[in-house]
C-alpha cells in the first residue's frame, strides 16, 4: 500500500478513485488477515460507501480533504456509531455505541475511509495483544511473535500494509511499544491535545489517542487532522495546535538532544546499539547531542502500575450489566453485577481491577496510591529539569525486539517491564514518538523513542523525520 | 483487612476481600494465582513505597484540571431509543434490573 500522502494526492486529483483504493485494501485484508488477525471487524459496506462519497465529492469538483480516500484502521476502543465496539472484551461483545468518537468524525470529515476495528488487549491492558478475548494478533514480520500492545492490531494493520494509517491509544506505551515491535511510526501526543470523546476510558489521567503510520510525514498528516480543542472533552486543551507538517523538514540544526541512559541501559544490547547509532545520526545532522541522566524515571513503572489500575478499577465499575454489554441474569442486582463481571472480564483486567481496588482501599491509599501520585510529581519535576538543558530526549522505545506469543503472558510483572521506557511520558502528559531504526540480531524491527515537552509535537516530529531519513535499511550492524 | 508476611504483604484473605469490593467472584485456583501475581507487582512497588516524598504534593493529572463550563443552552441529547437498544433489559423507556436491596456485601 502507498503512503497516505500519495493516496490522498491521487484521489484528490482524480487519478485514482477512493473506491478502487478501498476495494484493493479489503481484498488484501481478505487474503491475509486470517493469519495476522489485525481486525476484529472489517467495515466492508461502510468503507465502500464512504469511498463512494469521497469520489462523488471529487467528481463534483470539491475537495474531500487531506485524507481523501485513505484507508484507516481504528482501535476497537474508539466508539463508532452503530458499529460493534468491543475493547477486546467479552463484556462489550456486540455493543453498538450510539455516537462516534470525535477523532472518528474528524477523520471522516478529512476524507478518510474507516476500514475496520482493530484487535487490542482487553480494555487496553497489556503489551502483547494476547489479552484480547478474541485471540491474539500476530506480528507481520514474524507470525510466531507478538505485535506488542495494547494497540497491537492497529500497529499490525499498518505494518502488514492493510491500512495506510491507524489510530491507537497510549496509556503507558500502548502506541509506541507496538509501533517499535512492528517497525512502524507511532506517536503519543500531549495529554489533552487530541480529543478523547468516545475513547473508552482505561486510566483517565494517562489515556491519549495517537496515530500509527509507515512514515513520519503520514503520522504528522494524521496528527494534524486530529489535534485541537474539543468542547466535548473537558480535558481537551483550549489552545491552537500548530501544523506539524509545515515544519517537518526543518531539520535538527542546533537542537539540543539528551541521550537518556535511564531509557536505554536496561535494554537488550542490539537495542542499545541502535539508540547509540540514532544519537550519532542526529549529531551528524547538526544536533547538539549529549548524555543526560534522569534517575527518577526508574520509579515510573511502579507508580504507573498503581495509578493506572486505581483509575481503571473506578472506570470499569460501569460494566455492571445494566446499561450496555453483557448481563448474566440473577435473582438480585448485586449477584447479577458480580456474575456479569466475573464472566465478562479476562484475567488481566481482573488483576488490574483488584490491584487498583487494593491500592485505593482503606489503610493502603496513602502508602500506595497517594505515594504513586507523589512519584508522578517527582517524574514531572525531573522532566522539567532535563528540559532546561535539552530540547528533546532520546531513548529506546521497548527493551527488546518482539517476543514470542505465549512467552510472557503468564508472568504479569515481566510483561509490565515492556513499558519501562514509555511510561515516563504518560505520567508527565508529554508527547513522544517511536521511529523504526533498523533491526535487531534476530532481524526484527527496533524503534527508537524521541520525547519532547508538552505541546512540542512539531519539534518532536522534526527530530523523528531526521531519524527516519538516517535509519539503517536492514541488517543488524 | 488482614496482614501477611508474603512478599508485597498481600494475603489470600486480602485478595478475597478485594474481589468482593470489586464485584468479582474468584475460584480457589484464581485466588491462589492472583495472590502470587499481585504480590509480585506490589513487591516491585516497594521501591516507591519506601521513598520519602513528604515534601512533594501528589499529582492527579499531568496538567492542571479545572471545571469546564458551557453556556446553559438546551441541545439534543443522545437518541433514547438508540441508547436503550444497547441495554440487556428495558421496560417502559427505562433500564430494567433485578431486585435491589438486602444484598449489600
Amino acid at each position: 500500500m502507498s503512503t497516505a500522502r500519495a493516496i490522498a494526492a491521487a484521489v484528490r486529483s482524480g487519478e485514482r478513485s477512493a473506491r478502487e483504493v478501498t476495494e484493493a485494501a479489503l481484498a488484501d485484508v481478505d487474503a491475509r488477515d486470517d493469519t495476522i488477525h489485525a481486525f476484529l471487524t472489517v467495515l466492508r459496506d461502510e468503507a465502500l460507501a464512504e469511498a463512494d462519497a469521497v469520489d462523488a465529492t471529487v467528481a463534483a469538483g470539491g475537495d474531500p480533504g487531506p485524507l481523501a480516500g485513505v484507508p484507516i484502521a481504528l482501535k476497537d476502543n474508539l466508539c463508532t456509531r452503530g458499529i460493534v465496539t468491543t475493547c477486546g472484551s467479552k463484556i462489550l461483545d456486540g455493543w453498538r455505541p450510539p455516537y462516534d468518537a470525535t477523532v472518528v468524525e474528524l477523520l471522516r470529515r478529512a476524507g478518510g475511509v474507516a476500514l475496520g476495528k482493530t484487535n487490542m488487549d482487553e480494555f487496553a491492558m497489556g503489551s502483547s495483544t494476547e489479552n484480547s478475548a478474541f485471540g491474539p494478533t500476530r506480528n507481520p514480520h514474524d507470525t510466531d511473535k507478538v505485535p506488542g500492545g495494547s494497540s497491537g492490531g492497529s500497529a499490525a494493520a499498518v505494518a502488514a500494509g492493510f491500512a495506510a494509517l491507524s489510530l491507537g491509544s497510549d496509556t503507558g506505551g500502548s502506541i509506541r511499544q507496538p509501533a517499535a515491535l512492528c517497525g512502524v511510526v507511532g506517536m503519543k501526543p500531549t495529554y489533552g491535545r487530541v480529543s478523547r470523546y468516545g475513547l473508552v476510558a482505561f486510566a483517565s489521567s494517562l489515556d491519549q489517542i495517537g496515530p500509527f503510520a509507515r512514515t513520519v510525514e503520514d503520522a504528522a498528516l494524521l496528527y494534524d487532522v486530529m489535534a485541537g480543542h474539543d468542547p466535548l472533552d473537558s480535558t481537551s486543551l483550549p489552545v491552537d495546535a500548530p501544523s506539524t507538517l509545515e515544519t517537518l523538514e526543518h531539520g535538527v540544526e542546533g537542537i539540543r538532544v539528551g541521550v537518556c541512559g535511564d531509557l536505554i541501559d536496561g535494554c537488550a544490547p542490539d537495542v542499545r546499539a541502535r539508540v547509540q547509532q540514532a544519537a550519532e545520526a542526529l549529531s551528524a545532522a547538526g544536533a547538539k547531542v549529549e548524555e543526560v541522566s534522569v534517575p527518577e524515571f526508574a520509579f515510573g513503572l511502579s507508580a504507573y502500575y498503581l495509578i493506572a489500575p486505581a483509575e481503571a478499577s473506578s472506570n470499569l465499575a460501569r460494566y455492571d450489566g445494566v446499561r450496555y454489554g453483557l448481563r448474566i441474569d440473577a435473582e438480585d442486582a448485586a449477584t447479577m453485577n458480580t456474575a456479569t463481571r466475573t464472566a465478562g472480564f479476562g484475567d488481566e483486567v481482573k488483576r488490574r481491577i483488584m490491584l487498583g481496588t487494593y491500592a485505593l482501599s482503606a489503610g493502603y491509599y496513602d502508602a500506595y496510591y497517594a505515594q504513586a501520585q507523589r512519584v508522578r510529581t517527582l517524574v514531572m519535576q525531573a522532566f522539567d529539569r532535563a528540559y532546561t538543558s535539552f530540547d528533546v530526549l532520546l531513548g529506546a522505545t521497548a527493551p527488546s525486539t518482539a517476543f514470542g506469543i505465549g512467552e510472557l503472558v503468564d508472568d504479569p510483572m515481566a510483561m509490565y517491564m515492556n513499558d519501562i521506557c514509555t511510561i515516563p511520558s504518560n505520567l508527565a502528559g508529554h508527547p513522544a514518538v517511536s521511529v523504526p531504526f533498523g533491526t535487531g540480531d534476530d532481524g526484527l524491527p527496533i524503534g527508537v523513542q524521541v520525547l519532547a515537552p508538552a505541546l512540542a509535537e512539531a519539534l518532536l516530529l522534526r527530530v523523528a523525520r531526521v531519524l527516519e531519513s538516517a535509519a539503517p535499511t536492514g541488517g543488524s550492524q | 483487612m488482614s496482614g501477611s508476611n508474603e512478599p508485597g504483604g498481600l494475603s489470600r484473605d486480602d485478595v478475597m476481600h478485594v474481589a468482593v469490593l470489586a464485584r468479582l467472584e474468584l475460584s480457589e485456583d484464581e485466588v491462589e494465582l492472583f495472590t502470587a501475581q499481585l504480590s509480585s507487582v506490589l513487591a516491585h512497588a516497594a521501591d516507591v513505597a519506601a521513598l520519602d516524598l513528604s515534601h512533594l504534593e501528589p499529582s492527579s493529572h499531568p496538567i492542571p484540571v479545572e471545571n469546564v463550563l458551557r453556556p446553559d443552552v438546551p441541545r439534543p441529547s443522545l437518541d433514547r431509543a438508540e441508547v436503550l437498544a444497547a441495554a440487556p433489559s428495558v421496560e417502559d423507556d427505562r433500564f430494567r434490573v433485578p431486585r435491589i436491596g438486602g444484598e449489600a456485601p
